[in-house]
């Protein structure tokens, strides 16, 4: 940090990277570090397998999962507005409008497609570091990123959601 | 402001400072050229008057948000979401010893209403209580001119996602120019090839340059909904102006630079821990304390909240534990 009055200061905004991060914590004063469950979604994707969707956030039935995207991602399709936010990298996303939903309405969290998509494409995407894309309800989505990236999506605890607290999480 | 809402509000004359007081219940608000001033039955309390406009500007804003919005560790409110309590020493364990603290609850109109007068009465011209402090001239002195147009600023909530045609609107340099501590962030938007008739469905939006456009401090404003879960990033510089009691687990990710967190005990005011953020660092508020935090650079903060309106109900009655996971 510079020294100086106002106008002297250079502001450098510090946003992580799968290879470049620093990680916090919680220092306990009177308390469990466990009830926190600090971690950080760098190094939760940095030591994941490509396209793993590992809960670092859940609240009931609402998580978010930490996605390391790297190559290119099965099909999938899920009931309800997913929402995907790049973290570092960049991911290519491709829609398909289904001809007819695949799952129920109340299903939670996406499916697998176990193949290609029956309807047309709706569109694709390609986001960078800091921005949203909405995976909309029953389109089916496919993720592509050449180099590997990191995804946070907001989403419903589903069949695929991957729990490993204690090992991501800050437990002393 | 409603009519409903302006006919409870009990403001008296100007004092020689040019405020008016304000009364709600047995409570009484009153300012001078420095301090905002507490009193009820039992007791009276003195706060600097930027600071409590800044902690009134959120609550108002918020419609009292969820749970408990302290204004510091003495007076504050608890959302009951339809009704109000406002309260003094209630969360403080020497009040609470001595039976000096006082509770009052209220129709949520009737508060906001209050809350409202006495805020845009005791704002004077040139003081934003949502900027940060470098960015905003002073509360102090005697009653001079308002601020209107900033302390109502509307709150952003989109019912889907920012930049879905016909939901919120993506900010540009004509409404919102580039804050001076996030002149280097990245403002190019995502490539969108949407095919004819999927425009509303093949959707993104910078959401990095977004938050670099906010132009108010502490204040999550929604982005995405998924359900019950909303994204409700804020940006943050200087020191939270309340400290917050969640009736619910609350979540934050970081995105970039760093805040502290200083965590204390819900109902007692007890320091419990302090939590540090870096980018990329995620973090669960447990739903029995209060938190309040401190961001040296201005830095964009993700929180996250599960807006179910049976969750404060779940976690009084024990019947969902008031951390978020078993680890
Ligand atoms: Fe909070």
């Amino acid at each position: 940090m510079e020294l100086g009055g106002v106008g002297l200061s250079t502001y450098v905004t510090k946003f992580g990277s799968l290879l470049d991060y620093e990680k916090g914590g919680v220092e306990a004063i009177d308390d469990d570090p466990r009830h926190y469950a600090f971690s950080n979604l760098f190094e939760v994707a940095a030591g994941s397998k490509p396209w793993e969707k590992v809960v670092v956030g859940k609240n009931q039935q609402y998580v978010l999962e930490v996605i390391r995207a790297d190559g290119t991602s099965e099909w999938r399709t899920c009931a309800h507005d997913e929402f995907a936010l790049v973290m570092d990298g960049v991911v290519e996303i491709d829609l398909v409008a289904l001809d007819e939903a695949i799952v129920p309405s109340d299903k939670a969290g996406s499916v697998a497609l176990g193949g290609e998509p029956a309807g047309r494409p709706a569109g694709r995407i390609v986001a960078r570091r800091g921005h949203m894309a909405l995976l909309p309800a029953n389109a089916a989505y496919r993720l592509r990123a050449d180099e590997p990236a990191c995804i946070l999506l907001q989403t419903i605890f589903g069949e695929d959601t991957v729990e490993r607290w204690s090992e991501i999480c800050q437990t002393v | 402001m409603t009519d409903t809402a302006m006919t409870e509000v009990l403001a008296g004359e100007p004092n020689h400072h040019g405020y008016r007081t304000f009364q709600l219940g047995e409570f009484a608000f009153e300012r001078d050229e420095y301090f905002a001033y507490v009193r009820w039955p039992t007791g009276t309390h003195t706060m600097s008057v930027d600071a409590f406009l800044r902690a009134a500007q959120r609550d108002v804003a918020w419609n009292f948000f969820y749970g408990t919005v302290n204004f510091d560790n003495v007076v504050g409110t608890v959302n009951h979401y339809g009704n109000v309590d406002l309260f003094a020493g209630s969360f403080n364990e020497a009040y609470r010893k001595a039976e000096l603290d006082h509770l009052e609850n209220f129709p949520h109109e009737q508060i906001l209403g209050t809350f409202r007068s006495m805020l845009d009465d005791w704002t004077n011209e040139g003081f934003d209580p949502f900027a940060a402090p470098e960015e905003t001239r002073t509360a102090w002195g005697d009653k001079s001119g308002n601020n209107t147009e900033a302390i109502t600023r509307r709150r952003v909530t989109a019912s889907r996602m920012v930049g879905v045609p016909g939901d919120e609107p993506i900010r540009t340099d004509e409404t919102h120019p580039v804050n001076r501590m996030f002149a280097d962030v990245d403002q190019s938007q995502p490539e969108i090839y949407a095919e004819p008739g999927f425009e509303d469905q093949v959707c993104a939006f910078n959401l990095f340059g977004y938050l670099s456009r906010s132009d108010v401090t502490w204040n999550p404003s929604i982005v995405s909904v998924c359900k019950d879960s909303l994204y409700c990033p804020t940006t943050e510089e200087y020191i939270l102006p309340i400290i917050h009691g969640n009736d619910r687990v609350e979540w934050f990710v970081q995105l970039s630079d760093q805040i502290e967190w200083e965590v204390a005990d819900k109902v007692t005011g007890k320091l419990r821990a302090r939590v540090t953020m870096k980018a990329g660092d995620v973090a669960a508020m447990p739903a029995d304390i209060r938190h309040q935090g401190y961001s040296p650079k201005r830095s964009m903060l993700l929180v996250w909240e599960n807006g179910s309106a049976e969750l404060p109900e779940l976690i009084a009655t024990g019947k969902a534990p008031t951390y978020p996971v078993d680890i």
